[in-house]
């Protein structure tokens, strides 16, 4: 018997991208840089988040002729994003083949209340989570991978350390909770049960845990990677920065090797200007991404 | 989870206790690999740069991106070091990722350490939601069917001379030996059943005992 899209398939594939950086990706010459630069998989999406924020406006899945036509450009997995709760839009992923779906807080969402079944798909979703419940929220819903949502095309790492030491954080308090204690913490957390008992039992999440939303130099991915990240996600900023091939091959690098400070030191210098940065308290809520959809 | 009730016979379990398996840790499912390892007993190195290989009695090839893993070892110069561990004649288990890494022959691009005489194709399944598992009948590791989990996993087209086949999915090629190396299609370290990882570490002990008794036949001589 031959069981396609189990939840060992779906997490498992998760699990051979760690280590590694996935990049967002607007058209195939960017997905072959990022794929020569040594990315573990691309993004497609219509736009970057730092356009995506120029041009305001509704944000929806990218057009299915240009993730075809990225798919088509190189040969490692090709992720996409759907709105939250568009699961319409994920239906229509699955069917282009997208190796993952990203129901990402980056585009406009779909559905205020909830989010898609990703326990009816075969393909594997990732989604952005700020603490632990909202983590085994997703995770309770399908979700085969979780990231980090930061605050996207900011260029701004400080949201993207809040969440992940959040997530940390919470763990741990599970982890050394007597048990009585479980349940008014599954509450105060807005976790479901179960999956907080596998929390406990794990030490982590039961699931793979990317860091995204602000990543932009080396040497912010290899501080994500020291706070516990399993990888790296970069947004806007390798192909919002000077010298996108160059970027990407430092970053990767210091994903590698980010405790070791002589490399981060070596693959840092001279890339040229990083993308310009947002200040995250001048924001308003409108401008938050990462509230959307928790 | 069904596997932790089920009961894989003990026939390939051995005394690892002494023994050190290197993970090559550039990228993947490392610490899936590494818990095996230690779940059979035998210490787990984690290797992520050249000059560390020396100390280990196996490596193992985890499964990743063939591409980044690829960039990555020729980056660091993994080629020349991981070539002449398996020609010393320690073994060598390298799972999708890394069965791509150590073939002679890749489909469409250049091959990274080409040690192994066989020919893969990568994606040779199709896409993510192609990706399958099931349970197969690999005599080399027990009666017990054995589940094994395909990750957008590659295909060996050919295992050429002084290659054998151990196991076949739907005629395709899936797990071969090739003296002292391995190679799968699909991810053993993913399941609870560690019978691949005790037949690697067989292999392993049995280099150790010959390398032994080699030294001490040239000491008696002496």
């Amino acid at each position: 018997m031959v069981d396609r899209g189990t939840f060992r398939v779906k997490k498992g594939m998760a699990e051979m991208q760690k280590g590694g950086v996935i990049m967002d990706v607007t058209n195939p010459e960017h997905a072959r840089i990022a794929e020569s630069a040594g990315a573990v998989a691309v993004m497609a999406l219509e736009r970057v988040p730092a356009d995506i924020r120029a041009v305001g406006g509704v944000a929806r899945m990218a057009d299915p002729e240009m993730i075809t036509s990225i798919m088509e450009a190189v040969t490692i997995p090709v992720m996409a994003k759907c709105r939250i709760g568009h699961f319409s839009e994920a239906q229509v992923l699955q069917s282009l083949g997208v190796d993952y779906i990203d129901e990402s807080e980056v585009l406009t969402p779909a559905d205020e209340s909830y989010h898609i079944n990703k326990h009816q798909f075969t393909v594997p979703f990732v989604c952005g989570a700020r603490d632990l419940g909202e983590a085994l929220r997703r995770i309770g819903e399908g979700a085969a991978m979780i990231r980090t949502k930061g605050e996207p095309g900011t260029g701004n790492v400080v949201e993207a350390v809040r969440h992940l030491r959040v997530v940390m954080e919470q763990i741990r308090a599970v982890q050394h909770a007597p048990e009585e204690e479980l349940m008014s913490l599954c509450k105060q957390f807005g976790a479901p049960y179960a999956q907080v008992l596998e929390v406990r039992k794990l030490g982590k999440l039961p699931v793979v845990n990317f860091a995204a939303g602000g990543i932009a130099t080396p040497a912010d991915a290899a501080l994500m990677m020291q706070l516990g990240a399993d990888g790296i996600f970069v947004g806007s900023g390798i192909f919002k920065s000077a010298d996108p091939l160059k970027r990407a091959k430092a970053i990767v690098e210091a994903t590698l090797h980010y405790d070791d400070p002589d490399v981060v030191a070596r693959v840092s210098r001279g890339l040229g200007e990083a993308m310009p940065g947002i200040d995250v308290a001048l924001l308003t809520d409108a401008d938050r991404m990462q509230i959307r959809g928790v | 989870m069904k596997d932790n009730a089920r009961d894989y016979g003990k026939t390939l379990e051995r005394d690892f206790s002494g023994l050190k398996i290197a993970v090559l840790a550039l990228q993947g499912a490392v610490s899936e690999h590494m818990d095996c390892v230690g779940r059979c007993g035998a210490r787990a190195l984690h290797v992520r740069r050249p000059g560390l290989l020396h100390e280990a009695d196996g490596l193992i090839i985890p499964g990743g991106e063939s591409t980044t893993i690829g960039r990555l070892s020729r980056l660091f110069g993994f080629r020349e070091e991981i070539s002449a561990f398996a020609a010393a004649g320690k073994p060598i288990l390298g799972t999708c990722a890394g069965a791509i890494l150590l073939a002679q022959r890749v489909e469409g691009q250049d091959p990274i350490i080409p040690i192994m005489n066989i020919t893969v194709q990568r994606n040779a399944f199709g896409r993510q939601r192609e990706s399958f598992e099931t349970e197969l009948d690999i005599p080399a590791l027990g009666a017990e069917p054995f589940c094994a989990v395909f990750i957008r996993a590659p295909l060996i087209k050919e295992a050429a001379e002084g290659v054998e086949v151990l196991a076949t999915y739907n005629t395709g090629i899936i797990f071969v030996r090739e003296k002292n190396l391995l190679a799968t299609a699909f991810h053993p370290e993913l399941t609870d059943d560690l019978r691949m990882h005790q037949y690697f570490m067989g292999i392993a002990l049995e280099h150790q005992h010959s390398v032994t008794s080699s030294l001490n036949g040239h000491q008696a001589s002496a």
